[in-house]
């Protein structure tokens, strides 16, 4: 037996490990994954093809559209002699209306670097708002400035109103952080007592002084347009509505019952109808309840109305996340002996206004794209540029799609990074373990 | 020694006011009234104000005034000396209309890409994954500009339908695509056609009710009926009257009555046609609501080598519409109209009776079902008859459709996603097939998820259907508030009204929204 | 606390944006903002059309920068507000514009029920139709059936019910916002018909690609006396806006034009009816509130037909005749009161 199995040994015997074979064709790289992602089953494999043709025909369709676009003309009509019958797209409109694209047919020309330097700004103020876990705190200070920085460069005007308006804030900061320790009431209303003579005060002083020279030239806001007013329209209403918001969305939850009901009424009533009725009353009903000969910029009257929109739907949002805090938040933080300003200020709305981010960033997102409303109350934003004075020229009557398109593009690119964003915050900030 | 340890008498002090919490929420309150007051007292006196220095004052009687304009899309019966009240709710039917036919559609589209964006296949899901980021990123407004851009500067204009070098014809000669609108055939219901609708309707439910009880039947005895009968209810009553009316009814012969100045008696449709040509008369044609005859006899008509579009000596037809057939009889004989189809039996009655004169031509109309088609065809101008789907309805209707089928499409993936793995674990651990899992378990479960957010599409639908304004369509916005508020000047009152409008319609479905929460919620043990 | 900053901002914005509580009049208003506040269309080809560098020009805007010079002594003083018709009345009547030179109707209901008033008739309008020439069409009674681009908001839209209604035929209406869309549209094929007054219809054709291809309808279906507005009530400064255009119409009579206004206001020449329209002769700005020069400033940009002309005249795209709005003299009815 030994024998013949010594003799067995004799024969071959592997000492290494075979290296291993390559999968078969079918089973490796990009037929594996076509096979298992595009071709898994009829069905499957249908809609693929499907989705191919619908691909091709897109391609073939827009490419050579795009491709053959004419960058340089100073018509449609030369746009066509250009092309001599190809497909193109004479998206030679875009660089020569640029600049009213973003900044309307009125802002002075010679002054389009304060709207183009405060957009820059903005990012720079934004940053350590979006990304405070990487940027240090101080930054914020300039988050801080920022409004009065824009607000004197787009509308330019004495340097002594932003400043005076800053000066309120400050004013009112000191006052509430000496009296707060004592009486809340004390510092809430004395903050907005001292503020209020500040900016009284510094109305004064402006009108007597500003008379004079001003380093950057004053321009009303009825100027503003193209998608200079969008942004506008977008970060202010967005910023003005966050407190707002807040406020709105406490009074809801609040035991005080006349308090609850006001908010109630007023976040239903505006949830309840359609921004472009708002704006309607902006523009044909607001000037019958003001004051006898007082008028308002048409701006600052949607600026009102949108904000008010938009407070109401971010307070349902704040709403959500304090009724999602567990119960225990609110009785640990009454059993500390926390009062009802501190105990929101301290535990509930840090946590509350965490869980209501990406809902808020809907809201903005939401927001920013329903400031092209303001076209159809012939206010000049981007599409009110297009629809008006471009499209009614007679050198660009006819150019839709290269015109709409770039309208799309902008917004896509605004709304689709602030959506990433929020995405990128929500994975952030899941401090769970799932 | 015991005034010391007893706490002080409590005494009501100013000061409690504000640092008592538990007289500080009445302070709060009354604050809060007091300047909410005060800001309506001060809106209303600026109101009253400058109303008097303006000289107006808020009334609604304008409701009463005839409107005096005209409204392209109305569903109900509307004329511009109806009064404001009546354009108004031609409004409202026009907002509901578009709403609902938006609704409808995102769901749709919404369901389907929402699941579409699951699917294993990578290249439809990305493929879907770019529609929804495309479309919830760009404003709706753009989207209906867009889409009403294509309706009405691609679209071929009715003219390029006409003349030799026509460059555009129609589909299956009865849809046209123009870019004054869409024209698809109407149906007409004639003599038992309602009754044909009304048995189908109770069929469908009867087919609800069989599936109903075979499942019970199922589940209690484990006894299997047969799935086909369900099918049977469903399609042999309908199939049955709509023979029985074909069978009786619709053998009634109809003749068509035209004046005896364009036409001898006892001719052939087909002369006629050529007589037409040879004269250049025109045909205004007499067309009477709820009869089949009579659209039939329109289409057989159209058919003539007389009216092809692309004949340039083609005649021209315009239509007249009646309610009844006495209407058209008088108004034929009046010579309103040149062209009517009558019953065979009453023909030669009715014209010897025309005192102009009038023939019946020999070719008979058989009107030979209860429902028919009416076709639309190219008048002087436009297109006419049949169901008209204008540029403006389209526009609002697609782009709020596809936009808002975007979020649905999102609401969907949610509610799919957030159905446990193990669930579906289970369910295929039963030995459920994929399929069945997906019905059973995991769809049952995810509509939960789903219809809440999906009713607040609805809503915000309902509300961004205002955007018709953009592009012209006639709903309220349009009319109240659109060219009433124009014309009479009545800002304040129209801006209220419609804004009481879309509140109703905003309560009523957050109502419904609360009603299926309530029914739907998880009942726990 | 940085968000409220933000409100913060928006108040002295606010601040700085609301215009003062008026006072005893718009006159003074206007003198002591130093601007006036003119509404015009959002953008009609002759009548008021913002450039390409955003500079106004046109008809109606010629008749607001004399306002301006008569008043401010600077005809470019003005702030021209486009409003669309819905938002016209409603931008008077709060204050937002000052005056309204629009291509406005004057009719009964907007003076008497909507209080405004009409301080005469800058050009006598009537509404027509525009069709495309292959359409074969020369009447508009061949009209029926046909789809009419209209823009809401306007008289013609009740015209046109009126018309079809009384002719007894049918038309399919759609309604459009402003007259760039209803180009649009009408030029797509989208409608058959364009229906607005006769001057802006010529207005809109001077625009085309091919004007030659697209003609006018004989019919002439309302009186349009399209005027310049103010609100009710003030009368001192609807008498200036008045006798501005009173004295373009009178200057264009008596021979007064841009070019030798500055000559024969330097010293009181042999016509009497000159000299006190001119200031030389007479106190009649000072009864307006103005400087006695008051019409030789408002006179600087041209005299009625002047503006006429440049804008709208038929050496222009826009091509029309002066028909109706020529001189009383010349067999128009153009008929200033006299300047005494």
């Amino acid at each position: 037996m030994s024998d013949t199995t010594s003799q067995r040994t004799e024969a071959f015997v592997r000492t290494d490990m075979l290296p291993e074979q390559a999968p078969p064709a079918t089973q490796t790289g990009i037929i594996k994954w076509g096979r298992e992602n595009l071709f898994s089953g009829v069905a499957n494999s249908a809609l693929t093809v499907f989705a191919f043709i619908a691909i091709y025909f897109i391609l073939m369709s827009s490419m050579p559209w795009i491709l053959n676009g004419v960058w340089n003309a100073s018509s449609i009509r030369e746009c066509r002699e250009l092309l001599e019958g190809a497909t193109g797209g004479c998206f030679a409109v875009l660089t020569e209306r640029w600049n009213q694209l973003l900044f309307g047919f009125k802002y002075p020309n010679d002054e389009y670097w304060r709207p183009t330097l405060a957009f820059a700004l903005l990012f720079i103020a934004v940053a350590p708002v979006m990304f405070y876990k990487y940027l240090p705190s101080k930054m914020l200070l300039f988050t801080g400035l920022y409004p009065f920085i824009a607000f004197w460069l787009i509308w330019g005007g004495p340097v002594l109103a932003p400043i005076f308006g800053l000066l309120g804030f400050v004013a009112g900061y000191l006052v509430w952080s000496r009296f707060v320790a004592n009486s809340f009431a004390v510092g809430f209303f004395g903050a907005i007592a001292a503020a209020l003579v500040t900016w009284w005060v510094g109305g004064i002083i402006t009108n007597s002084v500003s008379a004079g020279d001003t380093l950057l030239s004053a321009v009303p806001s009825r100027d503003m347009g193209g998608f200079m007013l969008n942004l506008i329209l977008g970060t202010v209403c967005v910023s003005l509505s966050l407190p707002l918001g807040i406020a709105l969305a406490l009074g809801r939850q609040s035991d005080m019952p006349i308090i609850k009901w006001i908010c109630v009424v007023f976040i239903e009533f505006v949830r309840g109808v359609p921004l472009i009725t708002l704006l309607f009353v902006a523009n044909v009903v607001l000037a019958y309840f003001l004051p006898p000969g007082t008028t308002f910029d048409l701006i600052l009257r949607v600026i009102i109305m949108i904000t008010m929109f938009s407070s109401a739907y971010i307070a349902e949002v704040i709403r959500g996340a304090l009724a999602a805090l567990p119960r225990g938040q609110y009785e640990a933080a009454d059993s500390l002996g926390l009062d009802y300003p501190q105990a929101m200020r301290l535990i509930i709305l840090p946590q509350a206004l965490k869980i209501s981010i990406p809902g808020i960033v809907n809201v903005a997102v939401g927001l920013f794209k329903d400031t092209v409303l303001v076209s159809v109350i012939s206010m000049f934003d981007l599409l009110g540029m297009i629809r008006g004075p471009i499209l009614a020229s007679t050198e660009w009557n006819g150019v839709y799609w290269e015109l709409f398109g770039f309208a799309s593009l902008l917004f896509f690119v605004v709304c689709y990074g602030i959506s990433q964003y929020s995405q990128w915050l929500e994975r952030e900030l899941a401090t769970d373990h799932r | 020694m015991t005034t010391m340890t007893d706490p002080p008498q409590e005494s009501f002090r100013l000061s409690m006011l504000l640092n008592d919490t538990r007289y500080r929420s009445y302070t709060f309150q009354f604050i809060a009234l007091i300047v909410l007051v005060a800001l309506f007292a001060y809106l209303g006196s600026n109101l009253v104000q400058n109303l008097r220095a303006a000289g107006l004052n808020i009334s609604y009687e304008f409701l009463g005034e005839p409107a005096g304009y005209d409204i392209n899309q109305r569903l109900i019966e509307y004329e511009s000396q109806s009064s404001h009240w009546r354009a108004a709710i031609v409004g409202i039917l026009n907002t509901l209309l578009v709403a609902f036919l938006a609704c409808v559609t995102a769901t749709i589209l919404g369901v389907a890409a929402g699941v579409l964006r699951l699917s294993k296949n990578w290249l439809v899901s990305k493929l879907m994954a770019i529609y929804v980021e495309a479309f919830r990123n760009v404003p709706v407004l753009i989207w209906i500009i867009i889409i009403f851009t294509v309706m009405t500067a691609v679209l071929p204009s009715p003219r390029a339908f006409r003349g030799e070098d026509a460059t555009s014809s129609m589909l299956l000669d009865s849809l046209a695509f123009t870019s004054q609108g869409v024209f698809v055939p109407g149906l007409v219901f004639g003599t038992g056609g309602l009754l044909v609708v009304l048995t189908l309707l109770a069929s469908i439910a009867g087919m609800v009710f069989y599936g109903k009880y075979r499942t019970k039947k199922l589940y209690d005895e484990g006894k299997e009926l047969p799935g086909w009968v369900g099918w049977a209810i469903l399609i042999v009553p309908t199939i049955l009257v709509y023979q029985a009316f074909s069978l009786t009814a619709g053998q009634v012969e109809n003749r068509i009555i035209v004046p005896s100045e364009i036409a001898a008696a006892d001719v052939s449709l087909e002369q006629f046609g050529e007589r037409l040509v040879t004269d250049k008369t025109n045909i205004n044609y007499c067309v009477v609501t709820d009869s089949t005859a009579s659209a039939l006899g329109k289409k057989m008509l159209l058919g003539l080598p007389a009216m092809e579009l692309t004949n340039p000596d083609a005649v021209k037809m315009k239509s007249t519409r009646f309610f009844s057939m006495d209407d058209a009889k008088t108004a034929f004989a009046a010579g309103s109209c040149n062209m009517l189809v009558v019953p065979a039996s009453e023909a030669a009655n009715f014209a010897s009776s025309v005192e102009t004169g009038a023939v019946a031509l020999a070719t008979n109309v058989k009107d030979n079902a209860p429902i028919a088609f009416d076709t639309p065809y190219l008048a002087n101008f436009r297109f006419t008859d049949g169901i008209t789907v204008r540029g403006s309805l389209i526009a609002l209707w697609f782009a709020l459709a596809i936009y808002t089928g975007a979020f649905i499409a999102e609401n969907v993936r949610a509610g799919i996603q957030a159905i446990s793995k193990g669930q579906t674990e289970a369910a295929a651990s039963l030995g459920l097939r994929p399929g069945r899992i997906m019905n059973l378990v995991v769809l049952p479960q995810a509509l939960r998820v789903i219809i809440p957010p999906l009713i607040s599409q609805y809503l915000n639908i309902t509300k961004n259907s205002s955007l018709a304004i953009a592009v012209g369509y006639m709903d309220i916005t349009g009319t109240l508030g659109g060219i009433t508020l124009n014309q009479t000047g009545r800002a304040i009152e129209c801006v209220l009204l419609l804004m009481l409008f879309y509140l109703v319609i905003s309560l009523s479905i957050s109502g419904v929204m609360n009603i299926y929460n309530n029914a739907v919620k998880l009942k726990e043990r | 606390m940085k968000k409220s900053v933000i409100f913060g901002a928006l108040t002295v914005a606010g601040m700085a944006a609301a215009a003062g509580v008026a006072s005893a009049g718009t006159l003074d208003d206007v003198k002591a903002r130093g601007k006036l506040n003119c509404g015009v269309t959002t953008g009609l080809v002759g009548f008021a059309a913002p450039d390409a560098n955003g500079n106004w020009d046109g008809f109606d805007v010629g008749v607001c920068r004399a306002v301006a010079a008569a008043v401010l002594g600077d005809p470019t003083a003005v702030e021209f507000v486009p409003t669309t018709g819905k938002t016209r009345f409603t931008a008077l009547a709060s204050g937002e514009i000052d005056m309204l030179a629009r291509n406005t109707t004057w009719t009964f209901s907007r003076d008497v029920d909507l209080k405004f008033e009409f301080v005469g008739v800058n050009y006598y309008d009537g509404q027509g139709f525009m069709v495309p020439k292959d359409l074969g069409v020369s009447s508009a009674k061949d009209l029926d059936g046909a789809t009419v681009c209209i823009q809401t908001g306007t008289t013609t839209e009740l015209n046109l019910a009126d018309f079809f209604r009384s002719n007894n035929i049918s038309y399919e209406p759609v309604p459009i916002e402003t007259n760039a869309e209803a180009q649009q549209q009408y030029l797509a094929g989208a409608c058959d018909v364009y229906t607005t007054d006769a001057s802006g219809l010529a207005a809109t054709r001077a625009a085309f690609e091919d004007p030659a291809g697209h003609v006018l309808l004989p019919e002439i279906v309302s009186k349009e006396p399209l005027g310049p507005l103010v609100r009710h009530g003030d009368n001192e400064w609807g008498d200036v806006v008045r006798w501005t255009l009173n004295a373009l119409i009178t200057a264009e009579e008596l021979g007064v034009t841009s070019a030798n206004v500055s000559e024969l206001a330097a010293s009181a020449g042999d016509n009497p009816e000159v000299n006190r329209l001119l200031g030389t002769e007479g106190n009649l700005g000072e009864m307006l509130g103005l400087d006695a020069d008051w019409a030789v400033k408002a006179l600087a940009g041209g005299n009625y037909g002047e503006i006429f002309e440049k804008n709208i005249g038929e050496n222009t795209p826009v091509g029309l005749a002066r028909g109706l709005n020529a001189q009383w003299t010349e067999g128009g009815l153009l008929y200033s009161p006299p300047f005494r």
